[in-house]
């Protein structure tokens, strides 16, 4: 008995260590797949989650900097939330709300029926009167709350060009030219086998 | 487990032993938690950078690509893929070529275009292979070779109508052709000509 808890004990220490917790998200993203196999950096990640009809939603991996970063947006759409609101909204795993809706949104109690509401959700990619764009403005305060923050792309597959293309040029036009795209791993054809 | 020498030990010795039965239990418990809710194998991902859209930086101070040594690859709608060397041709409707993605299709052409490359790159592998060289040397290497003068320049355009994974799959053949050099660029009108004509077999000079 005693070196099976021994290992036993062994094994949940390498899993505590070693573990990163899936998020939920609340879009399915079949991504595509590519040979390059450069790992995701694994932490200061903002990622950026497209669905295929294109509604955009984004997650932070730091709490605090999710923190700082629903204070600048809500100062600057003055939208006033509740220390609880916040509390909701920092513990959720993914948001994209269009911040109009977002007092409303994060006064739903469960989160379950957050999450359904998040599904029908997104964060708005249109600029007005040539402002930036809420997504731009998302991703500008979340640098500013942390600088060293790495900016990744998850979209599904089968998602248009022209979504993917709208993203990309937002994030050009605030000047963010450096980005990851996320892919899932394939093995290389070899021209002899075909 | 003694039970202390100082204790007078007249009464009988008593057996102390702990069951550890609970403890394994919940142990289990948490090894399956941590099992089922870890993601061990991090997402692969691939770096690109486009370049800055700012205004204020002159064209001239872009690098520029003489049209004459680019390849120009066009993404379309149901997975089509097109390609021309250098600069567009309007009168000749198969200028524009179709291909296909994957090994026979468009790779065997980059490949063709980027062979000194390529054939560096394979022995370079070699050289990888045989631990003449470390990682540091090898990626610096790579980098020199996919930066030098004769690589092909390629520009990626995509319609709308492609598909991510469209862009995915032909940013995948630029690493596995070692092609340093690429652009994701927007599609013009003149280009949707080029595909026009190829679908029409006649010649048009695109609207301006």
């Amino acid at each position: 008995m005693t070196p099976m808890s021994d290992v036993m004990v062994l094994l949940l220490t390498f899993f505590m260590l070693t573990s990163t917790f899936v998020k939920k998200e609340p879009v399915k993203v079949a991504t595509p797949a590519s040979v390059s196999e450069i790992k995701i950096p694994s932490k200061d990640v903002l990622s950026i989650l497209v669905d295929k009809t294109g509604k955009v939603f984004m997650s932070l991996d730091k709490q605090t900097d999710l923190d700082a970063t629903l204070s600048s947006m809500s100062d600057l759409y003055q939208t006033e939330l509740t220390a609880q609101q916040k509390s909701r909204f920092i513990k959720d795993p993914v948001f994209g709300v269009p911040m109009k809706q977002m007092g409303q949104f994060l006064s739903v109690g469960s989160a379950g029926d957050r999450e359904k509401l998040l599904k029908q959700a997104g964060i708005p990619c249109d600029s007005v009167n040539g402002q930036h764009s809420e997504f731009e403005n998302w991703v500008i305060y979340a640098k500013q709350s942390n600088p060293y923050l790495k900016i990744a792309i998850k979209a599904d597959a089968v998602t248009p060009y022209s979504i993917i293309k709208q993203v990309m040029n937002e994030l050009q036009d605030i000047r963010e030219n450096r980005y990851y795209l996320i892919t899932s791993l394939k093995k290389l054809q070899e021209d002899k086998k075909q | 487990m003694s039970t202390g020498k100082k204790s007078k030990s007249k009464q009988k010795k008593i057996n102390v032993r702990v069951d550890f039965t609970p403890m394994v239990d919940m142990m289990m418990l948490l090894i399956t938690f941590f099992m089922l809710c870890t993601t061990l194998s991090k997402p692969q991902t691939m770096e690109i950078s486009v370049p800055s859209n700012d205004k204020s930086i002159k064209d001239n101070d872009r690098s520029q690509v003489k049209a004459s040594q680019a390849v120009t690859i066009l993404l379309d709608a149901n997975d089509k893929i097109y390609y021309f060397e250098g600069i567009p041709n309007y009168t000749d409707p198969h200028f524009l070529k179709e291909t296909s993605y994957g090994a026979n299709g468009i790779r065997a052409i980059l490949k063709r275009k980027n062979v000194f490359a390529v054939q560096q790159k394979i022995d370079l592998d070699q050289k990888k292979l045989l631990r003449k060289i470390n990682d540091a040397q090898y990626s610096k290497m790579l980098s020199d070779i996919k930066s030098a003068k004769q690589t092909p320049t390629v520009i990626i355009k995509a319609t709308d109508q492609a598909t991510y994974k469209n862009l995915v799959d032909a940013l995948d053949e630029m690493q596995i052709c070692s092609i340093g050099k690429y652009v994701i660029d927007v599609i013009k009108a003149s280009d949707k000509q080029l595909i026009t004509n190829l679908k029409n077999g006649t010649g048009g000079q695109p609207q301006q």
